[in-house]
């Protein structure tokens, strides 16, 4: 039991990750990880009308969709998607909360269809004109590695490319005190089935039932600190042996439900 | 190329008509709808509710505590009915803990907890200390709830784009089994009642003050329901037909049920791209879903005995689903919701509508669109009003959901080579 497949591009946002190009020299760790405040973003693909309504956690989701699939967007429409986090909209469950424990229960009904696990994936489909299969997601601290599955899954089944996004955000008060994540963090990349010209390397996956696997961690303590602080994060070490391109065949371990282990193999072409 | 159907090897639905298969079917058969007048604890709105009753009293298993929500409450009443369990039980013994995946649908989770938490906020603004979100609140806590009742290790996530969750876990069933990645599924899903769809769905005035009517010819929007759902999906290969689905239904007249299998034989996705909570006015989306689920059975819309509709019954879903069934099927395939017995079960809808048409397709009638009366006239499908005996062969269900997410999914009959 195991799957390959190719991924033809990758992106990443996290506190002093700006981009995929900016972050090489971390994630080669030729530079430590600096931590630094996230700027606010602005999706491009999305109409002014559309981004007004959308909160801080869809723009996350949105900006690394559109930085993984680059200058053209105009090929996002040939995607299906999977947009893969933990936790949803902390923001907007505080809001909504907040005004059910108001006379009245006064609740905005933007907020309300905002509310919803895949507003990300809808805004996205709306904004790319993105007819396909749009999945949403999530499997607790372990939601990166069951949206890689599901997206690795989908592609070649269906035989058809696929954009896999994964992305969560702290909480405000009160709930950051119940569910205490570190820092904003997202990942995309772009997955076929079938190895392509612009395929730039192959993945392989296997589960792991084993009791006592050892999951990848980050050499750098501050970048291991981050890995560990938002589910999207567990992601970091597939994204530096990306980033490495050395010849031989690489492994790395990532946590998968129920403390079995996700096996990925990186091969680059 | 058709698909490799799968066979629903067990399955079961608990909402407002009652725990367990036989609550719902005898309901379907006697027209007797769940809908009563609202009476959710600490909301007033004026409108028609499915409440499962005496959730409120359920108690989790002492090792599962720290699930307990409404959500899971649900979940648990559900897994005990119809020989669910004993049915995966027997199952992990075939496979294997690891084999068996866990794909689940819901929109809230368990987001009454967290209401009635925020309910509770102390004088420094803090939430109750023995509020616990992981375990109730995040989406993943009802696969992770039904892992650990069953102590399955395998595959798993919950699927949530809203009201077409519980459809679209049978989709990554299928491709997960094909990949190899598991040998059986757990696929369904759980919603229950809370404020944040009540009010929500009432702030984009939504909410009927009526009992819905869906189709209806004065329809004023939904009832939020709340139901749970389960379906074993297993390859054929790997079955012994004669072990299949035990006798516990029985036919108005006393005859057992037929002991056809009954299999998953396409199935369709696609996105709107429209509007966020406003469906493609023409429909669009959803004649995709259809037809690309006709396209995975390798069937023809004439192949289809009954359509089960979304039917919301607010007037933009049944309008634009109505363009898109006529668009694929014309105006002649019986077609209903069945909105009007539980109201919208929401992430729950997809699983509860795709048992119920297994229960009319075993049972020889389709399931009438209850609580309407005359259709409304713009609208050209053919709507069952009145009850009717039929044999469904296969049937369609509609599935469709906020962010323009949409399902279709095909059931048929176990073809039976004739020698």
């Amino acid at each position: 039991m195991s799957v390959k497949v190719y991924l033809s591009a990758v992106s990443l946002v996290g506190p002093g990750l700006d981009s995929w190009q900016q972050s090489q020299a971390v994630l080669l760790g030729a530079q430590s990880y600096v931590r630094k405040d996230l700027p606010n973003f602005s999706p491009v693909i999305l109409p002014a009308n559309e981004r007004r309504r959308t909160t801080p956690l869809i723009k996350l989701a949105l900006h690394v969709a559109e930085q993984c699939i680059g200058a053209d967007l105009s090929i996002a429409q040939q995607y299906a998607t999977v947009f893969a986090s933990s936790d949803g909209d902390h923001g907007i469950t505080d809001k909504m909360c907040k005004a059910l424990a108001l006379p009245n229960r006064p609740v905005s009904p933007t907020n309300f269809h905002n509310s919803v696990h895949n507003a990300p994936a809808g805004y996205w489909a709306i904004a790319a004109e993105a007819q396909y299969n749009a999945n949403s997601l999530s499997a607790c601290n372990e939601t990166f590695a069951a949206g890689l599955i599901e997206a690795a899954i989908f592609t070649l089944i269906e035989q058809q490319p696929v954009l896999m996004v994964a992305y969560d955000m702290p909480a405000p008060p009160p709930l950051d005190k119940v569910r205490h994540l570190d820092a904003a963090f997202a990942v995309a990349m772009c997955l076929s089935g079938s190895r392509e010209a612009n395929s730039l390397v192959e993945l392989e996956m296997d589960l792991n039932y084993e009791l006592d696997t050892q999951y990848s961690v980050c050499e750098d303590k501050a970048l291991d600190r981050l890995r560990l602080g938002n589910p999207a994060a567990r992601a970091l070490p597939l994204l530096q042996a990306i980033a490495k391109k050395t010849a031989t065949v690489t492994g790395v371990v990532i946590p998968h439900v129920q403390s079995s282990a996700l096996n990925i193999k990186i091969k680059h072409f | 190329m058709a698909i490799k159907p799968l066979t629903l090897s067990c399955y079961t639905v608990t909402n407002a008509l009652g725990a367990g298969n036989a609550a719902s079917l005898s309901a379907l058969q006697q027209e007797r709808s769940g809908l009563r007048k609202n009476d959710f604890t600490d909301c007033d709105l004026d409108t028609y509710i499915g409440r499962v009753a005496a959730l409120e009293d359920i108690a989790l298993p002492e090792s599962l505590l720290e699930f307990d929500c409404r959500n899971n409450r649900l979940a648990y009443l559900a897994l005990q009915q119809d020989n669910f369990t004993e049915a995966v039980l027997s199952a992990r013994v075939k496979y294997g803990a690891s084999r068996i995946a866990v794909f689940l649908g819901t929109s809230t989770s368990g987001i009454r907890e967290t209401e009635i938490a925020y309910a509770k906020l102390d004088a420094s603004g803090q939430l109750p200390e023995n509020f616990n979100y992981t375990k109730t609140h995040n989406n993943f806590s009802l696969a992770d709830f039904v892992q650990h009742y069953f102590e399955l290790n395998g595959v798993a996530h919950v699927v949530s784009t809203a009201c077409s969750s519980s459809a679209k876990v049978f989709a990554s069933a299928y491709r997960y089994m094909q990949a190899g990645f598991c040998d059986a599924a757990i696929v369904g899903g759980v919603d229950s009642l809370c404020l944040s769809t009540l009010y929500g769905f009432n702030s984009l005035q939504l909410i009927s003050e009526h009992k819905c009517t869906p189709w209806g010819k004065n329809r004023s929007g939904i009832n939020i329901g709340e139901g749970a759902g389960f379906a074993l999906l297993e390859s054929p290969n790997n079955l012994n037909p004669e072990t299949l689905n035990p006798d516990n239904l029985k036919l108005d007249n006393g005859t057992p049920e037929n002991k056809d299998e009954l299999q998953l034989l396409g199935y369709g996705e696609s996105s709107d791209a429209y509007h966020m909570s406003t469906p493609h006015p023409e429909g669009r989306g959803a004649a995709q879903a259809m037809q690309a689920a006709l396209d995975s059975a390798d069937l023809n819309a004439t192949d289809i005995d009954y359509i089960n509709l979304h039917g919301t019954a607010t007037p933009s879903n049944d309008s634009a689903e109505d363009k898109a069934v006529v668009a694929i099927f014309g105006t002649h395939t019986p077609a209903s919701s069945t909105k009007g017995w539980t109201g919208h079960a929401l992430g729950a809808a997809g699983i509860t509508e795709v048992v119920f048409g297994c229960l009319a397709m075993k049972n020889n009638f389709i399931p009438i669109n209850l609580n309407t009366i005359e259709q409304d006239a713009t609208t050209k499908a053919n709507i069952v009003l009145q009850k009717d005996s039929a044999t469904i062969n296969k049937f369609i269900s509609n599935s469709f959901g906020f962010g323009g997410s949409n399902c279709s999914l095909i059931i048929g009959r176990k073809e039976v080579l004739l020698c």
